[in-house]
């Protein structure tokens, strides 16, 4: 926060919002994990909590007009985004009214009208998509940017190296955003990589790569926008690692054996939504009012996308094949 | 008309699709300053300049995959693969992302990619350049497979393909590029149907791809023993022309089916089982089929020979059927 | 007041052991608080609770495998109250409002025959709209098989019942010179003759015929193929082929029976394994066998391989006959028309039905003190027709 160049004002309003749109994550995927226990959501369930502070702080930075590629534990990415928790909500049921009509559940979130260009369940295959939509942006002149989540895992396939090469060569406008959350699912990053510093991979392909973070939201905003700022300047592709820790399991069915309670405990003093919400309270930026407005709004908002997915239909399954390919005249 | 062979179609048809549309654009390894492994893609470099013919680093996953973004993004990718061989590579991409983002964005999303790729030995290029996977991709819903054997269909195929909304994979066998033929300067054939390179009577021989001219030479040989062999090109091997299949054989009522990839869970396997399906009852000979030898492609010109349909296979396995 | 379940932790886990309660009642709980330890197949997981309140009663006890859904404990005081309804068992509602999956394609399985010739599906089918038998069509696919072409070919040939044109006569008579000359000339025969008492054996057949419908009644015939197949299985060296290389008695019997064709001439197709058939079987095959012997098509295998041969003269004929030897068989049974004679019994004279079996054989193959034998196994076994 002391690169002159970028600033982010904390207003009362901007505190305000930063708080908000972790909390709508943090609840939302409470009331996921929830419904998965009584079965209304079903498949692979992988939860954001704790890394909130990664995605709303990226999130910041961008606009509409920017496109999203996320992984497999994308909820948080889509509703920051701007993708009805409504709609999410009822994808997640396998309704028709989801947003990807339930043919894509909690792994693949999707999104025409706000650029959300999925949940992506292969490590690191979204990678080189992000890197063919800031392509296709360079080639027709639009100055937009493709923001690309990924977890620290996906350092080790080879399309990482190939889409950041490939970005760094074509000069291309793709924010690559590594949330390094230490576990590649159990496997400890040291376990898995020579060089566990995963910016510094990104900088052996010339671009520019950050390590900030990812436990504080303003810290991850600040990176971004500067990210982002240099993004429009260049045309070239920018890098952030984001360090952070996910508080649950992998996903639901993961008795965690492969790290100490302790450790987890400790990141969970850490927290992104308790530290800002402490930060904010000490500074007098927010009041304690304002804590439990934002708290009912977000259980409004959550409520009414469970009731929404309640009531939402399931397609007929004569329709089962449609969406494979385009109506054709034969 | 123009005479040209299937190496200046593909070009033409690549030339002409850039030209009429800015938002085509061809990459992939060395397809400009090289002028393209198999010398398709020779002159357009200079002619489109290297955003549009777009060199590519190694990164058979990264390249393919930026296809597939960049057609989400909105533009008309044409991925060269150098052979399938190397598409396994990128394997993940097509199959994971090409093929899946429609549906798994309920329809919000379509990939209008089109990737080409050499197939197919009798080089003498041995086990990892010869091979034939076509049939592997055409088990993949969400994607169209095409398989141009004619001059004419590897001029007209690309148009089509860039106009479909969804992903279309072009499998070019490496021994056509020499081909060559009169072909319409402006044509455009169709990418749904199957076609019937040669009418017959007593037996269909269903083939695509590299294995067309051998058919045609192999119902050449039968007709100089009085068997009217009827010859149907797939041309589009996912969705297969299953109404083309069946109405052939219920024509001939035997049939045997020339596919170079190899025969366990074959491209040939499939078009069996719909045939049985479907003319089950119409049939007068057990199916027969000349594919692949279980066997990688080997080196050597007469084991090469061996393990892939030749002629004489056809022309054996077809007078079997018939009780010959 | 909630409830708080066995959750589901994924879609391939059914049950939970309870392992250890983490909170006890009266603990205070909080929303996502872990309040106990459930063991599953991936191990053990900690569980949290969704709402905030007090523990009430517990009500599975540590160590207990439960299905999930099951409720675990209650949850007094809780602040959602609202949401309770959301907090339950498991529904099974979910899964019957699921989507059924649409039905699939109705696939009906022809049913082969899985029997007689080699015909492709189009034959069958053909031939099975006209009425044709395979059996008499002729296959010119691979290995004989069957075709389409073949069924409509026999269809344009196939035989008018009024205008049956029959078997090629002058043929016949030529291959009876050829066969009949070759046996006198190469086959040393004997001959026995045996007379014999045909009650038991007409009264049964009576009885049996009495009681079915025309088709399914039998002939003598049928009891004499029967009687003289079992024979013949039991004296060997009166069943099989004389070659070159000497006498080879066949494992097998399949007898030939001679059918006398109108218009002159006689075929004798067979019945295979004629021993092993059952009386109505054995009939079967004869009905069948007769009517397209004198239409001219016997099947290659009824003409082929006869390993003895039978032939009756039926109930318009004499008493005896001494039949020639079919080469290369080495035996013939032949069957005389009953006659109603006088014989002797015990009590005195009687008249009654009386039949003459007789035998050639050939001697390189077999003698006649054996052959008298196999004649008078022949009596036995007509003469307890239930029994064959």
């Amino acid at each position: 926060m002391s690169d002159p160049a970028i600033k982010v004002r904390l207003t009362r309003k901007h505190c305000r919002t930063l708080l908000h749109q972790m909390l709508r994550v943090r609840r939302f995927e409470e009331k996921c994990a929830e419904l998965y226990t009584q079965e209304k959501i079903r498949g692979f369930l992988h939860l954001y909590i704790g890394e909130e502070a990664v995605a709303t702080g990226v999130m910041q930075a961008l606009g509409p007009e920017d496109a999203v590629v996320a992984t497999y534990r994308e909820h948080g990415h889509a509703l920051l985004k701007g993708v009805s928790a409504e709609a999410i909500m009822a994808e997640m049921y396998g309704k028709q009214e989801g947003c990807s009509r339930g043919r894509g559940g909690s792994m693949h979130l999707f999104d025409a009208e706000t650029r959300f260009y999925g949940g992506n369940a292969i490590v690191a295959g979204g990678l080189p998509i992000a890197v063919g939509l800031a392509l296709a942006d360079k080639l027709s002149g639009r100055k937009r940017v493709t923001a690309c989540f990924f977890g620290e895992g996906a350092a080790a396939e080879g399309e990482f190296h190939e889409s950041l090469n490939l970005a760094a060569l074509w000069r291309l406008p793709v924010l690559f955003v590594c949330e390094n959350n230490l576990y590649a699912m159990g496997t400890a990053l040291d376990l898995s990589e020579s060089e566990t510093d995963i910016a510094a991979k990104a900088a052996c392909y010339r671009m520019g790569a950050k390590t900030v973070d990812g436990m504080d939201v303003v810290a991850v905003e600040v990176a971004a926008r500067r990210a982002v700022a240099s993004l429009h300047e260049t045309g070239a592709p920018q890098f952030l690692e984001c360090r952070t820790y996910r508080f649950r399991a992998h996903s639901m069915y993961d008795p965690q054996l492969y790290r100490a309670k302790e450790e987890v405990e400790q990141w969970k003093e850490r927290g992104p939504i308790r530290r800002f919400q402490e930060w904010a309270l000490a500074s007098g930026e927010l009041h304690p009012e304002d804590v439990q407005e934002i708290e009912e709004e977000v259980a409004r908002e959550v409520a009414e996308a469970v009731a929404f997915a309640e009531a939402g239909t399931f397609e007929p399954a004569e329709h089962l094949l449609q969406h494979v390919g385009a109506e054709r005249r034969t | 008309m123009t005479l040209m062979t299937y190496r200046e179609a593909v070009r033409r048809a690549i030339r002409k699709a850039m030209q009429a549309d800015e938002r085509v654009f061809l990459m992939g390894e060395d397809v400009g300053r090289y002028g393209g492994c198999y010398a398709v893609s020779q002159g357009l470099l200079e002619e489109f300049g290297p955003e549009r013919i777009r060199d590519t680093p190694l990164s058979e996953s990264a390249f393919t995959g930026a296809g597939i973004g960049a057609a989400l993004g909105g533009i008309r990718p044409i991925v060269e693969l150098m052979t399938c061989n190397f598409s396994l590579l990128s394997l993940d991409q097509i199959m994971n992302n090409a093929a899946t983002i429609r549906h798994m964005s309920g329809g919000q999303f379509t990939v209008p990619v089109v990737i080409r790729m050499a197939t197919g030995g009798g080089r003498q290029l041995a086990a990892q350049h010869s091979h034939s996977l076509e049939g592997w991709y055409a088990h993949i819903p969400g994607i169209r497979v095409l398989a141009p054997a004619t001059v004419e269909d590897a001029a007209g195929m690309l148009g089509p393909a860039l106009e479909d909304p969804d992903p279309v994979l072009i499998f070019e066998n490496a021994l056509l590029y020499n081909d060559t033929d009169d072909v319409e300067d402006l044509v455009e054939v169709d990418i749904d149907h199957g076609a019937i390179r040669r009418e017959g009577a007593d037996i269909s021989l269903i083939t695509y791809g590299g294995s067309l001219g051998k058919t045609l030479s192999a119902a050449d040989a039968l007709a100089a023993q009085g068997i009217s062999a009827e010859v149907l090109d797939l041309r589009v091997l996912r969705p297969l022309d299953e109404a083309a299949i069946l109405a052939t054989v219920a024509k001939t009522r035997r049939c045997v089916i020339i596919d170079e990839g190899w025969r366990s869970g074959s491209l040939a396997a499939e078009i069996m089982a719909r045939i049985i399906e479907g003319a089950f009852w119409t049939l007068d000979a057990p199916l027969s089929r000349v594919c692949s030898e279980e066997v990688p492609v080997p080196y050597a010109r007469h084991l090469e020979e061996a393990a892939l349909p030749s002629t004489d296979k056809i022309v054996i396995a077809a007078l079997a059927v018939l009780g010959r | 007041m909630g409830t708080f379940v066995m959750p589901s932790l994924g879609a391939d886990m059914a049950a939970g052991t309870l392992v250890e309660w983490l909170k006890q009642p009266g603990d205070a709980v909080e929303q996502g608080d872990i309040i106990a330890v459930v063991e599953t197949d991936k191990g053990a997981i900690e569980v949290e609770v969704f709402e905030k309140g007090h523990i009430g009663e517990l009500l599975v006890e540590a160590g207990n495998v439960v299905p999930v859904g099951t409720p675990l404990a209650r949850i007094d005081g809780s602040e959602m109250a609202g949401e309770q309804s959301s907090i339950r068992p498991a529904q099974p509602e979910i899964k019957t409002a699921a989507p059924r999956v649409a039905p699939a394609r109705q696939l009906v399985f022809p049913r082969g025959t899985g029997q007689g010739p080699r015909a492709s599906p189009a034959a069958r089918k053909h031939a099975a709209e006209l009425g044709i038998d395979l059996a008499t069509v002729k296959g010119s696919g691979p290995d004989g098989a069957i075709q389409l072409v073949d069924v409509e070919r026999a269809e344009r040939m196939r035989p008018e019942a009024v205008s049956d044109p029959g078997p090629d006569l002058s043929a016949m008579r030529r291959a009876i010179a050829a066969a009949m000359s070759r046996s006198k000339r190469e086959i040393p025969h004997y001959y026995l003759t045996h007379r014999f008492d045909l009650s038991a054996t007409l009264g049964w057949l009576d009885h049996y015929n009495a009681e079915r419908p025309p088709p399914g009644r039998l002939l003598l015939g049928a009891l004499q193929l029967k009687a003289v197949a079992v024979a013949l299985k039991e004296f060997s060296e009166f069943n099989g082929f004389y070659s070159k290389e000497g006498f080879a008695a066949s494992p097998d019997v399949h007898l030939g029976t001679a059918v006398a064709i109108r218009g002159g001439g006689l075929a004798a197709p067979c019945i295979r394994h004629a021993d092993t058939l059952t009386l109505s079987e054995l009939m079967e095959s004869l009905r069948g066998l007769v009517t397209r012997t004198r239409r001219g098509q016997f099947r290659s295998s009824e003409i082929a391989d006869a390993t003895a041969t039978v032939s009756s003269l039926g109930d318009r004929g004499v008493e005896s006959l001494l039949p020639v030897i079919y080469p290369p068989q080495v035996s013939i049974v032949g069957f005389g028309s009953v006659m109603q004679q006088p014989w002797a019994v015990e009590e005195g004279p009687v008249v009654c039905p009386v039949i003459t079996a007789s035998l050639a054989g050939d001697h390189r193959a077999n003698d006649g003190h054996r052959g008298a034998l196999l004649l008078r196994r022949i009596e036995q076994l007509l003469s307890e027709p239930d029994k064959l």
